[in-house]
């Protein structure tokens, strides 16, 4: 009996809602330390970053419109379908590298960390929101609001968890995001688009690239319509420049380079903070 | 009810809506339930049974166990030990998944939990469908959230939980109290035992099956069927650490008079007697809708139910006129059909208690309007009713109906109205419809109550805190206000 | 005139969602099913009209569905000025009625004086039913007297024609706006008010026709007079239609389920409400290759 050929996965960019291939046609080439077979990922060029954006911002008002709850279901799903293809990830951190056992630990944190902050979907606003007590017969309260666009340089050496440990409380918060996936090990990034294209994610929320972070920093940093930028890992002329970039429109910068994604800390409401705004609104009480 | 559509003269129409019944062909009753023990169906000690009836034809639904005091005491120790080897030893985020998974099969089971919620309480399928079964879903997402992150609930305090909470549901809204109680209470590390109305037990065994098919560590939740008598043994259970309870103010005082001497914490929901105001600058058609959502939701069957309502005199007798003429077009009749919007009063206990202010509300003289309905034969029915020109010292206007009768008086100025809205021992809700924000916060400020509606009514979200002041009871539910009466603050030794 | 009705838009949503959760069935809904038809003004606008089109068009008015016996007709047709002529010999042995456009539709933006002239032109040409649009621009910046001058002498020109007024709802942007003007075209003398012009991207929709009902049902109230009400655009499926015949009967009470004070304008509604009518008689689903398409 001839052995059934595999029919090898084509692995594309994740852009509105749909797997596309860079408009460039470029590809850069990952070869596993496991096993030497060759995958072919997009090399996402600026186009591609620019269009991520724009669908990025059409998203933003409806995924802000949607209330917590929703939201928080939303991440649920998520946390649903990738706990359904658990083994699918174990695979992909054990192709990468990785032990058996790290990948499982890995990937079960992973599963977790979006439970945990599908939980905070409709719970931050009640820790960060308040009454202030003017001197004056004014009604005062202050919310929090996202910011709009994100763009997010994955951590270069936790493949799946990083990257989820800072796309969800980008999300939770009514945020929407463009990802450069880890340059180095793109799998998991891309395999997790499947994830979201099957959690009733809207499409445009999460548009995840893979590409060579020196072509794309400086885009991702420097697009006047994206409103802040979270750098997990990126070496000290590029951070340096990520900063310089963001005076361009005030774009808020955020290193989270140093956050160790595995220490059980790394998760809190905080990190939801970072990405957003707080409004402050006056009324008189009175007749 | 609805008769065929005609066109009985050429220029005059009768178009009456079909019965559109919901399926009942997909949903399971068992003919007997026992009790919800240690995560098994266990037949009483007491050996007794009772009959849950449907209010709206009086047939029999299913046999139901009575629990007696050594059941009592079977359930509290399983809940004991369930919390001690345990929930109160897992962690905070694996407890969490618990009542994420709840929330699911609620999720799924929704269509089947709203058809036996509407037998056997009497409400009409579109609210149970609509309302309760979607926000009890809801109230276990909110609080499967809180469970691993209740050290930033309380500013400055660690908190831990307390240990068993018996827990005592109403009629009015059977698995919605049922969540309301049980999700916060196992967010927080407690277990529970919880006890059904006596009216209304079918909704919460169907969660006891869910909490099964979720894998809940057996024990953690309890369910114990029974009457009036089974809710006194288990508040005197001298295992029980918390008590929760929701019903009437009467229930409430004694509850917290026979644990005087224990140091059981409480926590109370009791009746109320809203007042609802309308000024003159209010948007009036959707005031009038707020009207109807605020006494006629749920047959009057709420505790924070707009029961009096105050409308400003210049606007009172465009109010009322519309109030009737939208009366006249709300559905009674068989809460399984899609269209009823007014139900069946959910016992013959309660038609007698509603029927005996209707008397005492015509005695006194206020007047009296029905909307014209066929009511059906057998079942328990009551119109929505209006007494205009009332006053303040009306029994109608002072003690709680819980039924569909509202009680509407007028007002000048609104500082006159703010004093009658508060003279009253209740303090659980209120509303305010104008369109002047400045006025809202004033009034929202000097209303002395738990929960305030401006320019909309009867709205409940897992978020929002619910309770009282005054005699409408202690402390709140939902919200982070609701994780405080099933937690012990570690630096307090309250 | 002073207008100070004010809508609150979540309450407004709430009480619409209501009206929508109604489930209508069995008998009631062959009546609903039928009244819809009975209501509908079938509508080609179109700068590609040609006299063909209309013939057409006018023919399938008046045979909606011959395999099906007794079905009622639609109320009118609805043309540009310049198709009026057509429409009306082409429907002259029918009791369907001729309506027509007129004052510089869609936009109104031309002077008083061309907008008169299209009227009593129309009237002329046959048309029994004159559907103006008032001026949005002049409505928004606050000159009311203008609007409400403009709309008295259209209804002066139509003679014995009947005159709806369209608000185009979607350029008015918030409810109270739309209550203001549907009072405002009432009082002027509007016959009908009507939601939309269909031209623009947001047409009628559930809140704006029930604030429109609710202005009819206080002018009501307030004069005893009886004025109709016709959502316009974006309505093609029976399911709505049914459901704004709920929220008319609700509102305004059975006396408005009639074609002479509730229409809809539209174009693919009837042939969704046909295939409803076989599917409630012949009990399987339909299919729209056996629906003539006009």
């Amino acid at each position: 009996m001839t052995k059934k050929l595999h029919i090898k996965k084509t692995y594309k960019l994740y852009i509105d809602g749909k797997f596309c291939r860079t408009e460039s046609g470029r590809y850069m080439q990952w070869i596993s330390p496991k096993d030497n077979q060759t995958i072919n990922f997009c090399r996402a060029s600026r186009k591609d970053f620019r269009n991520a954006v724009q669908v990025s911002r059409s998203a933003f008002n409806k995924w802000n419109s949607f209330s917590g709850y929703n939201r928080g279901q939303i991440l649920y799903r998520i946390a649903e379908m990738l706990d359904s293809r658990k083994e699918q990830f174990i695979s992909e951190l054990i192709l990468q590298g990785k032990s058996k056992k790290s990948s499982k630990e890995e990937v079960e944190m992973s599963i977790d960390r979006l439970v945990y902050y599908a939980g905070w979907s409709d719970k931050y606003q009640q820790i960060f929101s308040r009454v202030n007590p003017v001197a004056t017969p004014y009604f005062n309260f202050s919310y929090p609001e996202p910011t709009g666009v994100v763009s997010i340089i994955s951590p270069k050496d936790s493949h799946l968890l990083g990257f989820i440990s800072v796309i969800a409380p980008a999300i939770v918060g009514g945020n929407t995001v463009v990802v450069l996936a880890p340059e180095d090990n793109p799998l998991c990034a891309i395999s997790f688009s499947e994830v979201l294209h099957s959690s009733d994610v809207p499409s445009g929320v999460i548009n995840i690239l893979s590409g060579l972070s020196n072509e794309l920093i400086d885009h991702f940093s420097s697009h006047m319509d994206v409103n802040a930028i979270i750098n997990c890992g990126v070496d000290s002329k590029d951070a340096e420049l990520i900063v310089k970039n963001s005076s361009l429109n005030v774009k808020r910068a955020f290193d989270y380079s140093s956050i160790n994604w595995t220490n059980p800390d790394s998760q809190d409401p905080y990190l939801i903070m970072d990405c957003q705004e707080i409004k402050t609104t006056w009324h008189p009480i009175g007749y | 009810m609805a008769k065929n559509s005609k066109v009985k003269k050429s220029d005059s129409i009768d178009w009456d809506y079909s019965v559109a019944l919901e399926s009942t062909d997909h949903i399971s009753i068992s003919q007997e339930y026992k009790l919800f023990i240690g995560g098994k169906f266990v037949k009483p000690l007491s050996k007794k049974y009772f009959n849950s009836i449907n209010p709206s034809n009086e047939k029999i639904l299913s046999k139901i166990a009575s629990a007696g005091k050594a059941d009592i005491n079977k359930a509290v120790l399983a809940a004991k030990s369930a919390y001690d080897t345990i929930w109160s030893k897992m962690d905070n985020a694996e407890r969490g998944k618990y009542l994420y998974r709840i929330a699911r099969l609620i999720q799924e089971k929704s269509r089947e939990l709203a058809v036996i919620e509407s037998l056997d309480g009497g409400k009409p399928i579109r609210e149970s469908r609509d309302i309760d079964i979607p926000l009890a879903a809801a109230h276990f997402f909110y609080y499967a959230g809180w469970a691993d992150k209740l050290d930033y609930a309380f500013p400055g305090s660690k908190v831990s939980s307390i240990g068993v909470a018996g827990q005592i549901i109403p009629w009015n809204f059977p698995l919605l109290m049922a969540a309301w109680k049980i999700a916060p209470a196992l967010a927080t590390g407690n277990t529970v035992v919880l006890k059904p109305a006596e009216s209304t037990p079918l909704t919460a065994l169907k969660l006891a099956e869910i909490i099964q098919e979720s894998d809940l560590p057996p024990g953690v939740v309890n369910i114990i069927t029974g009457d009036g008598a089974t809710g006194e043994l288990l508040v005197n259970n001298p295992n029980v650490d918390k008590i929760a309870f929701t019903g009437s103010t009467e229930v409430g005082k004694m509850i917290i008079k026979s644990i005087a001497n224990s140091k059981k914490k409480y926590s109370l929901e009791l009746g109320g007697k809203a007042a609802n105001i309308i000024c003159e600058d209010a948007s009036i058609d959707q005031a009038v809708e707020g009207i109807i959502n605020s006494i006629f939701f749920n047959q009057g069957h709420v505790c924070c139910a707009g029961s009096r309502l105050y409308v400003q005199e210049s606007v009172s007798s465009q109010i009322i006129s519309k109030l009737k003429n939208r009366m006249d077009h709300l559905i009674l009749g068989d809460p399984l059909d899609k269209n009823t919007d007014i139900g069946a009063i959910n016992s013959n206990e309660q038609l007698k208690k509603i029927n005996m202010y209707l008397d005492i509300g015509k005695k006194e003289g206020g007047d009296f309007y029905q909307s014209k309905h066929t009511i059906p034969k057998k079942g328990y029915w009551c119109a929505p009713t209006l007494f205009t020109d009332t006053s303040q010292s009306h029994r109608i206007v002072q003690e709680e109906i819980f039924g569909p009768v509202l009680a509407i008086q007028t007002f000048r100025t609104i500082d006159e109205v703010i004093d009658k809205a508060n003279n009253t021992p209740y303090g659980l809700s209120g509303g305010i419809w104008t369109d002047k924000g400045s006025k809202i916060f004033q009034v929202s400020k000097k209303m002395r109550a738990g929960v305030i509606w401006a320019n909309t009514f009867n709205k409940f979200d897992p978020a929002s805190p619910f309770g009282g002041y005054k005699e409408s009871g202690i402390h709140r539910e939902g919200g982070l206000e609701g994780l405080a009466p099933y937690v012990n603050f570690d630096n307090r030794t309250l | 005139m002073v207008y100070n009705t004010t809508i609150d838009q979540v309450g407004c949503k709430e009480r619409v969602d209501r009206i929508f959760s109604r489930s209508i069935k069995k008998e009631s809904k062959i009546w609903a099913l039928n009244t819809v038809l009975s209501m509908i003004d079938l509508t080609t606008l179109e700068g590609r009209d040609s006299s063909g089109k209309v013939k057409q068009l006018c023919y399938k008015a008046a045979h909606l569905h011959d395999k099906h016996p007794g079905l009622p007709k639609v109320a009118a047709i609805c043309v540009y000025p310049s198709m009026v002529a057509i429409a009306k010999k082409s429907l002259e042995r029918t009791n369907i009625k001729t309506a027509s456009v007129a004052t510089g539709f869609p936009s109104g933006m031309t002077n008083l004086n061309s907008k008169i002239e299209e009227v009593k032109f129309v009237v002329e040409e046959g048309a029994e039913e004159v559907d103006m649009v008032i001026s949005r621009g002049h409505f928004l910046s606050g000159e009311l007297n203008y609007v409400s001058d403009e709309i008295a002498k259209v209804k002066t020109a139509c003679g014995r024609a009947k005159l709806k007024v369209i608000l185009e709802t979607g350029e008015l942007c918030t409810l109270d706006n739309v209550r203001k003007a549907s009072e405002l075209a009432m009082h002027s003398g509007a016959d009908f008010i009507k939601t939309s012009t269909g031209k623009i991207s947001e047409s009628a929709t559930p809140v704006v026709v029930l604030t429109m009902l609710e202005a009819i049902r206080d002018y009501f109230d307030k004069t005893g007079k009886k004025i109709g009400m016709k959502p316009a655009g974006g309505i093609g499926k029976s399911k709505l239609a049914i459901q704004y015949l709920v929220m008319v009967r609700e509102t305004l009470g059975n006396d408005w389920l009639t074609p002479d004070l509730f229409r809809f304008g539209a174009s693919s509604l009837a042939n969704d409400v046909l295939m409803q009518i076989v599917k409630q008689d012949q009990g399987n689903y339909q299919s729209s290759n056996y629906f003539s398409l006009d």
